[in-house]
């Protein structure tokens, strides 16, 4: 990585009608150049920022169940600020992080969130995965006004002015990949099967409205517990009806369970009869699953380690050479990245750390440097991407076969789709 | 030991210990804590309530309880369920399909208030909730065992798959409960914001407050008839039975207290925290509250308070400094103790630091006047034996 090419120049009349800072202030920061503006200017909400440094939290489960699939995102986000820091930091100050272990449990989630806020004073938070642990932070956010940058992809049906959410909302996932399944496999039916929480629910009700929008048809809906590992039934289930789709939901180690079952019951996932999209297996899952399990699957998501372009390559390269080789880069990991690149550029922007200045900046940002290629902010705190579909490799890799052209735009309250 | 006034107690030894805890959580915890800290303090003695409930069913009428989370769960619920409705006004909640009511429900396509949410608009309702819910859940459960003479490791057991039953009905029925993420958001108790740091130190004092009142009614239980028969029912069930006692009626008895007792905490734990999810009620939560109690001496109901108050502090402590080592550290700690001393904090302050106060010149003298109160059984042969019964 070089220079940062995406960082805006200053914008003294978006600042003037801000109107927060002092006029002195204002006149000092009007210059083009950010070189370590004094800490007084940067920091009025009593942030732990000085002369030389930013402090900043990582909250993330690095123990317990959730953490296989969440020590991605925490390397991804220890590359960015490394990589941050090595090319100067953010308003010339280098960043430090508190990283805290919210142990795959979501009151220590909270209890960590109000001590970074409280106790470290970080002046923005990298962190989360599941909603359930969004969720439990999401008030401690808000009363302590903190910043909360969140990697994964998730049901929407939120927009706290105190997050930003660089992972996929339903619908910029749901919409695109059945499109795709529609206008290019020709599909007519549609099952519905997903693990039993809000995520997949949504999801689901998502699909369901889209799809009889079209005049096609859902065959079937089921949902199965968090760990569930006997699909037996719902295999057979599909067998009987034949649906064009198996639009799957399934999370964590139920995925295991279903593909290996899927395998053993005799469909063949490469004939694509029926055809298998999932939206929640990412590299990081498959490694769990087994390439030969999962070879012939179609996910939709933004991003996959295989996309082929620059910043993809740089991404990848450096992180493996940061993490080892044998590492894996989901969706997840990719948008956990792009958290602290979203808040430097928003800082600067802001030409504050301040909380406030930097919601008030955040929208319209933009991230050139992306693995996933070009990101915007909204303004509804959700990112513009766009969906890409790949089909799994035995290797665990997946293959791109289909990309949207245009970003889509993020919908975390879709008319129509309540 | 007969003491005839309360002021007579309160110079006893007994009493003593409990002007020290008083002491500590009154006036030095809040004059040292930042209300960040105190907070947190607030939540630990939440599971000490459950902890106190443990040491009267546990420690002194030997029945080992491993779901003492589902009653914490269900107080803490119940309060929860009040608090959300009260945040689930038609205003707060107007970008929903159906307005009015709370929003994991709209998100699961209810549209209506199930009616076993109806009561919980009422405050009076909620608070013997609290306390109502959990008892008569314990009830049940004790009716259903202690009469069928069901006890000991079987006992254990089948709390512990009630623990398990309820967490999977609860994550099942996400539509009424929330499931996996649990009620969140609550801001609000009838109109007055439990978010602030002063709406947190009150509360504080609220909770120390009930627990003292917890703690005084076990202690009156236990010194009571009630409670030596409780302990004798420990020591030689058999023998109690044939004395012409209930032994069953007895049994359901300190379980209801200590599920009612857990109840209070889970409500306070709500209030404090200003959420609650399945991940209190299910097995790891119970098993930790035992740990608690075996750690600050299952046979006292202060090392019960302390015991709760050292595994979290610790637990925040260890997590805070090494994030990725923590649960060794509490591993070992839990390890040590076991080994160490079988009979927890309190049993390691009878035998070594109760002996030393007798040659302090003044205090040593001054305590000695009265005999300790036995909190323990004195030989450990003792115990294991009881065990076995």
């Amino acid at each position: 990585m070089k220079t940062p090419k995406h960082s805006l120049p200053s914008r003294p009349r978006r600042r003037l009608l801000a109107g927060l800072l002092a006029l002195p202030a204002v006149l000092a920061l009007s210059t083009p150049s950010f070189a370590a503006p004094p800490t007084s200017e940067v920091n009025t909400s009593g942030l732990a920022v000085t002369e030389d440094t930013v402090k900043v939290g990582i909250l993330h489960s690095i123990t317990g169940t959730m953490a296989i699939s969440e020590i991605g995102s925490v390397q991804a986000e220890k590359l960015a600020i490394e990589q941050i820091n090595a090319q100067g930091g953010v308003l010339g100050r280098q960043i430090e992080y508190v990283q805290e272990d919210g142990a795959s449990d979501w009151p220590t989630f909270a209890e960590k969130a109000r001590k970074l806020l409280r106790q470290d004073d970080v002046a923005a938070i990298f962190g989360c995965w599941t909603s359930a642990s969004r969720k439990a932070v999401l008030p401690v956010i808000e009363q302590f006004n903190g910043m909360l940058y969140y990697p994964t992809f998730y049901e929407g049906l939120e927009q706290s002015p105190n997050v930003i959410y660089t992972g996929q909302e339903a619908t910029q996932q749901i919409l695109a990949g059945i499109d795709w399944a529609v206008k290019e496999k020709g599909a007519k039916t549609f099952y519905l099967l997903g693990s039993d929480y809000i995520w997949p629910r949504t999801s689901n009700k998502i699909a369901r409205i889209h799809i009889e929008k079209k005049g096609l048809k859902v065959v079937g809906e089921e949902y199965y517990p968090l760990g569930h590992t006997q699909f037996n039934s719902v295999i057979n289930k599909i067998k009987l009806r034949k649906p064009d789709v198996i639009f799957a939901s399934v999370v964590g180690g139920s995925n295991v369970a279903f593909y290996k079952q899927m395998k053993a019951a005799g469909v063949d996932l490469t004939e694509e009869d029926p055809l298998l999209l999932t939206i929640s297996v990412t590299e990081d899952e498959i490694r769990g699953i087994g390439g030969e399990n999962v070879e012939g699957v179609y996910a939709s998501m933004k991003y996959f380690q295989s996309l082929d372009n620059l910043n993809n390559k740089e991404f990848v390269a450096a992180f493996k050479e940061r993490w080892g080789d044998d590492m894996v880069i989901g969706d997840v990991t990719q948008a956990a990245y792009l958290g602290p690149w979203l808040w430097k550029a928003a800082v600067e922007k802001a030409g504050s750390f301040d909380v406030d200045k930097i919601r008030e900046a955040s929208p319209g940002i933009e991230f050139k440097k992306a693995p996933e290629g070009y990101v915007r902010i909204h303004e509804n705190h959700h990112l513009w991407s766009k969906t890409r579909i790949g089909v799994a490799q035995t290797n665990g890799q997946y293959k791109v076969v289909h990309e949207t052209k245009d970003l889509m735009e993020p919908d975390p309250f879709p008319e129509g789709y309540k | 030991m007969k003491t005839n006034s309360p002021l007579q107690w309160l110079t006893s030894r007994e009493g003593i210990y409990y002007l020290l805890l008083a002491l500590l959580l009154l006036v030095v915890l809040p004059l040292t804590l930042d209300a960040f800290r105190l907070n947190m303090v607030g939540k630990y003695l939440t599971y000490a309530f459950a902890a106190i409930g443990l040491v009267m069913c546990w420690g002194k009428a030997g029945i080992l309880s491993l779901g003492q989370g589902v009653f914490f769960g269900l107080g803490g619920y119940c309060m929860a369920m009040f608090l959300k409705l009260e945040a689930s006004t038609p205003e707060a909640t107007s970008n929903q399909s159906t307005p009015g009511i709370p929003d994991f429900m709209d998100w699961n396509q209810i549209t209506e208030l199930p009616g076993f949410w109806q009561p919980f608009h009422s405050f009076s309702f909620t608070l013997i909730a609290v306390i109502a819910v959990p008892v008569l859940l314990a009830f049940i459960i004790g009716v259903a065992m202690f009469k069928r003479r069901v006890g000991g490791v079987y006992f254990a057991i089948i709390t512990q798959a009630i623990a398990a039953i309820l967490t999977i009905l609860i994550i099942g029925q996400q539509g009424l409960t929330g499931g996996v993420n649990g009620i969140t958001d609550l801001q609000t108790l009838m109109g007055w914001n439990i978010r602030t740091d002063a709406a947190k130190t009150t509360l504080y004092f609220v909770c120390v407050g009930l627990l003292f009142v917890s703690l005084l009614v076990a202690r009156q239980v236990q010194n009571a008839k009630l409670g030596r028969i409780l302990v004798a029912m420990r020591d030689q069930e058999t023998r109690v039975r044939f004395s012409g006692y209930d032994v069953a009626s007895f049994k359901v008895f300190v379980f209801c207290l200590a599920a009612g007792l857990a109840g209070i905490g889970g409500a306070l734990f709500t209030l404090q925290v200003g959420f609650m999810s399945p991940s209190f009620v299910g097995i790891v939560p119970s098993i930790e509250m035992v740990v608690f109690c075996a750690l600050g001496g299952r046979y006292s109901l202060l090392g019960g308070v302390y015991g709760a108050l050292l595994v979290n502090a610790a637990k925040s402590g260890f997590s805070e400094s090494f994030p990725e080592l923590w649960p060794y550290a509490m591993g070992a700690l839990f390890i040590g103790v076991v080994l160490a001393f079988p009979n927890g904090l309190a049993g390691l302050y009878e035998r070594y630091i109760m002996p030393l106060e007798k040659r302090l010149p003044v205090i040593g003298k001054y305590l000695d006047k009265d005999s300790p109160e036995p909190q323990a059984p004195p030989v450990v042969s003792d115990q294991l034996s009881a065990e076995k019964s």
